[in-house]
């Protein structure tokens, strides 16, 4: 078989494993490692199509950063975040029909993307390095949503510390 | 499956393996250096009961710790407290894939080996990525053990961690810049092809990065996460025997990490001092074995330069208090990191124009 698509389908599964074992772990904590794993497996499957890079910096944010602050949450709120089991039945229900319905959704976007889209890497990423490519994608084809973004998180932050901080 | 291929994958193995089994080495040679050196600046003598000046101490001390009882408390996650070890060590090795410990291939049966395992075009991310993820280790160490003190120093650590990835992923981006590349073996080449090591335009760099290197490794001044007189030992309190030591090994690892992506980002990596002027050329005098081992030399020597540095910083300052590691980390040194991008973009901005017009 091509090995680049047994590497996929490898990691593709991990993927797949872990997030389900993330939402069927009872444990807070136990779900986030999953979590972790997630992420890792999703950075493999993009150095195997050759974004390396995206790899990199999605192992650097998601699973450095974000999750690192998302275990702190947890464990602020004690070793004893489980779930109950009656709770934990309603809570696999509703997501059942939730990941059945966003399932339908992502069938017929991908029905609709298949039609014109292209696969594998086009001219320009292979002429120019990874890094250079996400530059341009970023701050010159895209730097009008780029910016609107950062405006957001600015916000966020703003917003964090005016909660944080004591009255005045 | 084709000869070719599966040479190439034990060549890359046996890579991995030289790689592994000479950092485990040096790994536990550092801990006696580190004991020996600080005896000397405590005027004691250190280690020297076993072996000629204490040198079979590592020895001893390694089958000491396979030979204790690995305890798991009785309250504790049995699986993560298991994992916790193998995830902090399995990055802490897994970052030498990209550092170039020399600059010559040399060729063995007609084969020719790199002495880097991979060259990666982002191999500084590369580094900085998989580094990252060691505080998970931490972190489920802490929690998994259920107890005070190692909670507290996880979280302290995890706190730190995060403060100073910060600064140090922007320390070095004024040497991505000079270099144009973030490939180690590139960045390398590139203060060849300047003429002078980095460290002389980016000392600033130099300077956060080695800050943020030592609070990242968790080093003192910066122990704070292990600190003995208030935590015990941080956490890994409730370790004991292999899966103690892993923790250990991973610690000193990354020292030699960070001493090793110093030595290549801002010190001419396998370089010689001076490689452009001619006349020192015989400063490369273990040429007459192999290229190879001058620039293996030189590594080494710089290397080992760095790591006395961590040592010497160790017995010479006392703990920073945990509100001084913050305010020196996000106040001092991210603000410092960040001049020192706008500044080295602004001067190369300005020679480029210059030269071009």
């Amino acid at each position: 078989m091509d090995f680049t698509l047994l590497m996929f389908r490898v990691l593709a599964s991990a993927a797949l494993v872990c997030g389900i074992l993330v939402i069927l772990c009872r444990n807070a904590v136990h779900s986030a490692l999953f979590l972790v794993g997630v992420f890792i497996s999703v950075a493999g499957i993009y150095v195997v199509v050759g974004a390396e890079f995206l790899a990199v910096v999605q192992v650097l944010v998601y699973a450095g950063g974000i999750l690192v602050l998302f275990l702190f949450v947890i464990m602020l709120v004690g070793k004893d975040a489980m779930v109950g089991k009656r709770r934990m039945r309603l809570l696999a229900t509703v997501g059942t029909i939730l990941i059945i319905l966003f399932g339908l959704l992502m069938a017929q976007q991908l029905n609709v993307a298949g039609e014109g889209g292209t696969t594998g890497p086009d001219a320009d990423s292979t002429r120019l390095g990874n890094i250079e490519r996400v530059g341009l994608a970023l701050f010159q084809d895209y730097i009008l949503p780029f910016e609107v973004a950062s405006v957001l998180l600015l916000v966020a932050m703003v917003g964090a510390i005016v909660l944080a901080r004591e009255a005045y | 499956m084709d000869t070719e291929l599966l040479l190439k994958v034990a060549v890359s193995a046996g890579k991995v393996m030289t790689v592994l089994l000479v950092l485990s080495g040096s790994v536990a040679y550092l801990v006696l250096l580190e004991r020996k050196v600080i005896a000397f600046m405590q005027s004691r003598l250190g280690p020297r009961r076993v072996g000629p000046s204490g040198l079979l101490q590592p020895i001893a001390d390694g089958l000491k710790l396979f030979l204790k009882e690995d305890l798991v408390p009785a309250k504790a996650d049995k699986w993560v407290f298991t994992l916790a070890p193998v995830v902090v060590i399995i990055p802490a090795f897994a970052a030498f894939a990209v550092v170039p410990f020399s600059g010559e291939s040399f060729d063995v049966f007609g084969l020719t080996i790199t002495p880097w395992i991979t060259d990666i075009n982002i191999g500084v991310l590369y580094i900085l990525g998989i580094s990252s993820l060691g505080v998970f280790g931490i972190i489920m160490a802490g929690w998994a053990s259920n107890s005070k003190y190692p909670l507290l120093g996880s979280l302290r650590s995890a706190a730190q961690l995060i403060s100073y990835e910060v600064p140090l992923g922007l320390s070095i981006i004024g040497v991505l810049m000079i270099a144009g590349t973030a490939s180690m073996v590139g960045i390398v080449e590139a203060q060849r092809e300047t003429g002078w090591w980095f460290f002389v335009p980016q000392f600033v760099g130099l300077f956060i990065f080695f800050v943020s290197g030592m609070a990242e490794t968790n080093r003192a001044p910066f122990d704070l996460p292990e600190a003995e007189t208030e935590l015990v030992a941080g956490f890994h309190t409730e370790y004991s025997g292999m899966k103690f030591s892993f923790f250990f090994l991973a610690e000193y690892a990354n020292m030699i990490l960070v001493g090793c992506v110093a030595t290549t980002l801002f010190m001419g990596g396998w370089m010689r001092p001076f490689p452009s002027v001619e006349a020192l050329a015989w400063l490369n005098f273990l040429d007459f074995v192999h290229p190879f081992w001058s620039g293996f030399f030189w590594f080494a020597a710089k290397l080992f330069l760095v790591i006395f540095a961590f040592l010497w910083i160790r017995a010479t300052f006392p703990r920073y208090r945990y509100d001084q590691l913050m305010h020196l980390g996000w106040k001092v040194l991210l603000p410092l990191s960040i001049v020192n991008v706008l500044v080295t973009a602004v001067v190369m901005l300005l020679m480029n124009s210059g030269s071009s017009a």
